[in-house]
């Protein structure tokens, strides 16, 4: 039986209006409704429904799972709210059980913290909301605790939502940056840049259509079955904003390294290459939200691949390149076309060339 | 990509470096320095650091990346003067991205956004139009910018704005033109280019004739190619084969884009909107005589320079910049003293290191491997 004491729940309020107020705020009725109705009754779990200042977590029951706890935190902003594939819920849960997952453990718990611009549509919220309650019990976490507050209008955009987790790491799993030797294999899950390009068509302003959608998944099932099938992974991150140059760059930076990829074996849908090529940027640089990059001592590389494969968001998992004895902190690409270049971090963000 | 992969052929590239490397084996092996051809435009320099081509060309051939990225070389100067109408509480300044993080003499566009002013960024000077007809109470300017690439759609639009009896769209005019600055490199008294290779999208309006004289009066060859890889060292390879052969002619490697006689509707667009300024000023390489452009008096009403005030002021380059040199391929990026210390992409000090396209940037980013390899 568990140690903790269960409280009893209360009866839930309602909201009466179709936009968002500084009174929901507040701190009294209106904040209250705004929560039971949005949050409390799409997150629907024993531990959050008290509503205590803080979420009661048997230690007995996470110690089950591993013996090292794991706590990550990351705050989502993104325009549209609501795009292909996804929507700033999702993202919010998946991003942060991915944080998790790339640290070899199992995501239990997540808060959530919303600031909310005065004037939202409730059911914008109540949307986002049901999104993250439903990405959530798919990835088996649970939103325990969390906040809400209401700010004037333009004191931000639209809603911001900061999400942390608590896993705890398998016992024997040690994943680092610093980890990665040479000869090493360097692996993705699959294709790179979808969320990158998915969110730059939704914005619309720049008239380009395209039928790429976001990757934004949770990964920490493929990742517990990449675990189960090798033990020994060196390395593992999710390539979300910069992209894997960035995620390549500080592997190889930490493991004093140098990484040498291969554009012909790195997987870009075709969407996304047009897009890019349209806009003068490099893929390798776009947003993922569903694609890690993996190091893999090479007599574990094929073993890595076929779990990969064998789980629906590592379908298309392909080596990209090897680690290799070369400068240390390089990263390099052998070109489509025989010439070999440098993949070095980006300075500030992309931006589109004029011509 | 259908009409790209096939220009990305890793085959077709090796067999074309066989051939390059032949020809360049035929060509008087007497020379004291190497071949220096220069790629005029920004898009080839980009192509050419982002497929590796130079660590793939024979060391006798050196590129040299010119002054085709119209980003790179817009003077501080006006950088401020678009800051100055960007400030303005009723504009809404428009402008192509890479724009954005050119330094002015105070601050670049994107600085002066976090500071409060509406700047935006457009993907068209039609999104900038459409921006106008939305907001009839603000006054919106687009940045025009760009060789005659950009310049027929920004003449579209002026004709369409003045169609639609748009009132408050105005350009701030800064397109320049190829030619007089082909020229001005030509004239410099330590040039040492053997062969340009052409700009593409700019020839895509121009046709080929205008660089007719760059053959006859200077001797050079120039081979006007398109941008994938295997555009480029055919360009590179059809510019070494006049060498050996001792001719300079203007060629077109990019017939499938351009046409010899150029854009027919596009020219008559830019003839009927713009006028050649007497001079215009350049980064790195200071004032060019008839290298810009700015709208007719029949459009006075849609230019910018004409409707708000603007400080005008000719700021100088840092004087501890080498971009001039490097433009004409004296020196390489790296040899500037500041590459790489104070003039980094992320504090550009300098043009090229300004745009992806510029030589430093693209120099900073991609390359790096032949000069660690002790080639250059």
């Amino acid at each position: 039986m568990s140690a903790v004491v269960r409280l009893k729940p209360r009866a839930l309020g309602r909201l009466q209006v179709a936009k968002v107020t500084l009174a929901h705020g507040g701190g009294g009725k209106a904040m209250k409704d705004l929560i039971d109705d949005v949050f409390v009754s799409a997150f629907d779990n024993d531990l959050l429904a008290p509503l205590e200042d803080q979420a009661r977590l048997d230690l007995a029951g996470l110690a089950a799972h591993g013996d090292r706890l794991a706590m990550t935190t990351d705050g989502y902003v993104v325009d549209p709210l609501f795009f292909p594939g996804g929507d700033i819920g999702k993202l919010a849960i998946c991003g942060t059980v991915n944080d998790l997952a790339v640290g070899g453990a199992v995501p239990l718990y997540l808060s959530c913290a919303v600031v909310i611009e005065e004037g939202m549509a409730v059911e914008d919220l109540r949307a986002i909301a049901r999104s993250m309650a439903e990405t959530a019990r798919a990835a088996r976490v649970s939103i325990v605790t969390g906040d809400t507050k209401v700010v004037p209008r333009g004191a931000c955009d639209k809603i911001f939502i900061t999400t942390t987790g608590i896993g705890v790491i398998r016992k024997g799993v040690e994943i680092g940056a610093a980890r990665a030797r040479i000869g090493d294999v360097v692996l993705v899950n699959g294709r790179l840049g979808d969320h990158g390009a998915a969110i730059l068509c939704a914005r619309g302003d720049m008239a380009l259509e395209s039928p790429v959608e976001s990757d934004c998944a949770a990964l920490h099932g493929m990742i517990a079955d990449l675990l189960a099938a090798v033990p020994g992974v060196r390395f593992l991150r999710d390539a979300t904003r910069g992209g894997i140059a960035t995620v390549l760059n500080e592997l190889a930076a930490a493991s004093e390294v140098a990484i040498e990829i291969d554009e012909r074996a790195t997987p870009i849908a075709e969407g996304v290459r047009g897009f890019c090529e349209i806009l003068g940027l490099d893929p390798l640089y776009l947003a993922n939200e569903g694609k890690i990059v993996i190091a893999v001592a090479p007599e574990d590389a094929e073993g890595a691949l076929a779990a990969l494969r064998a789980h629906p968001l590592g379908r298309d998992a392909c080596a990209i390149g090897r680690v290799t004895a070369g400068e240390p902190g390089r990263v390099t690409m052998n070109t489509v076309f025989g010439g070999r270049r440098i993949v070095d971090m980006l300075v500030g963000e992309q931006l589109p060339r004029i011509c | 990509m259908k009409y790209v992969d096939e220009f990305r052929d890793r085959e077709k590239a090796e067999a074309l470096i066989r051939e390059i490397t032949a020809v360049v084996r035929e060509i008087d092996s007497a020379r004291h320095r190497p071949l220096n051809i220069m790629e005029v435009c920004g898009g080839h320099t980009h192509s050419i650091f982002r497929y590796g081509l130079e660590g793939m060309l024979p060391k006798e051939i050196e590129l040299i990346h010119g002054p085709g990225c119209p980003v790179c070389v817009l003077p501080m100067g006006r950088v401020d003067d678009c800051v100055a109408i960007a400030e303005r509480p009723e504009v809404i300044f428009t402008t192509f991205g890479d724009a954005m993080r050119v330094p002015g003499s105070r601050k670049s566009l994107m600085q002066a956004k976090a500071e409060g002013a509406d700047v935006r960024m457009v993907y068209s000077p039609l999104d900038a139009l459409a921006l106008a007809r939305r907001h009839p109470d603000r006054e919106v300017v687009f940045f025009a910018l760009g060789f005659e690439t950009t310049m027929p759609s920004t003449a579209l639009t002026v004709l369409q704005a003045e169609a639609e009896g748009i009132g408050n769209f105005t350009l701030f005019c800064n397109h320049i033109t190829i030619v007089p600055t082909i020229k001005a490199i030509l004239d410099s008294p330590d040039l040492q280019l053997d062969g340009f290779l052409g700009p593409g999208h700019v020839s895509m309006v121009t046709g080929t004739a205008p660089y007719q004289f760059i053959a006859r009066h200077y001797g050079r060859p120039l081979v006007v190619a398109g941008f994938e890889p295997l555009d480029i060292l055919h360009g590179i390879w059809m510019v070494l084969k006049q060498i050996r052969d001792g001719r300079a002619e203007v060629e077109n490697q990019y017939a499938r884009i351009v046409p010899d006689a150029g854009n027919a509707a596009a020219l008559a667009a830019v003839g009927r909107v713009y006028e050649l300024r007497e001079f215009f000023e350049w980064r790195g390489l200071g004032s060019i005589d008839h290298s810009g452009v700015r709208l007719r008096e029949a459009y006075a009403r849609f230019d910018a320079e004409r409707r708000f005030a603007i400080p005008n002021v000719t700021i100088a380059d840092p004087s501890s910049c080498q971009c001039g040199e490097v433009l004409k391929g004296v020196i390489k990026p790296w040899q500037c003293k500041m590459f790489g210390t104070d003039c980094n992409p992320e504090t550009p000090l300098g043009a090229l290191m300004v745009s992806s396209e510029g030589a430093c940037a693209a120099h900073y980013q991609y390359g790096g491997i032949q000069r660690q390899r002790g080639v250059a």
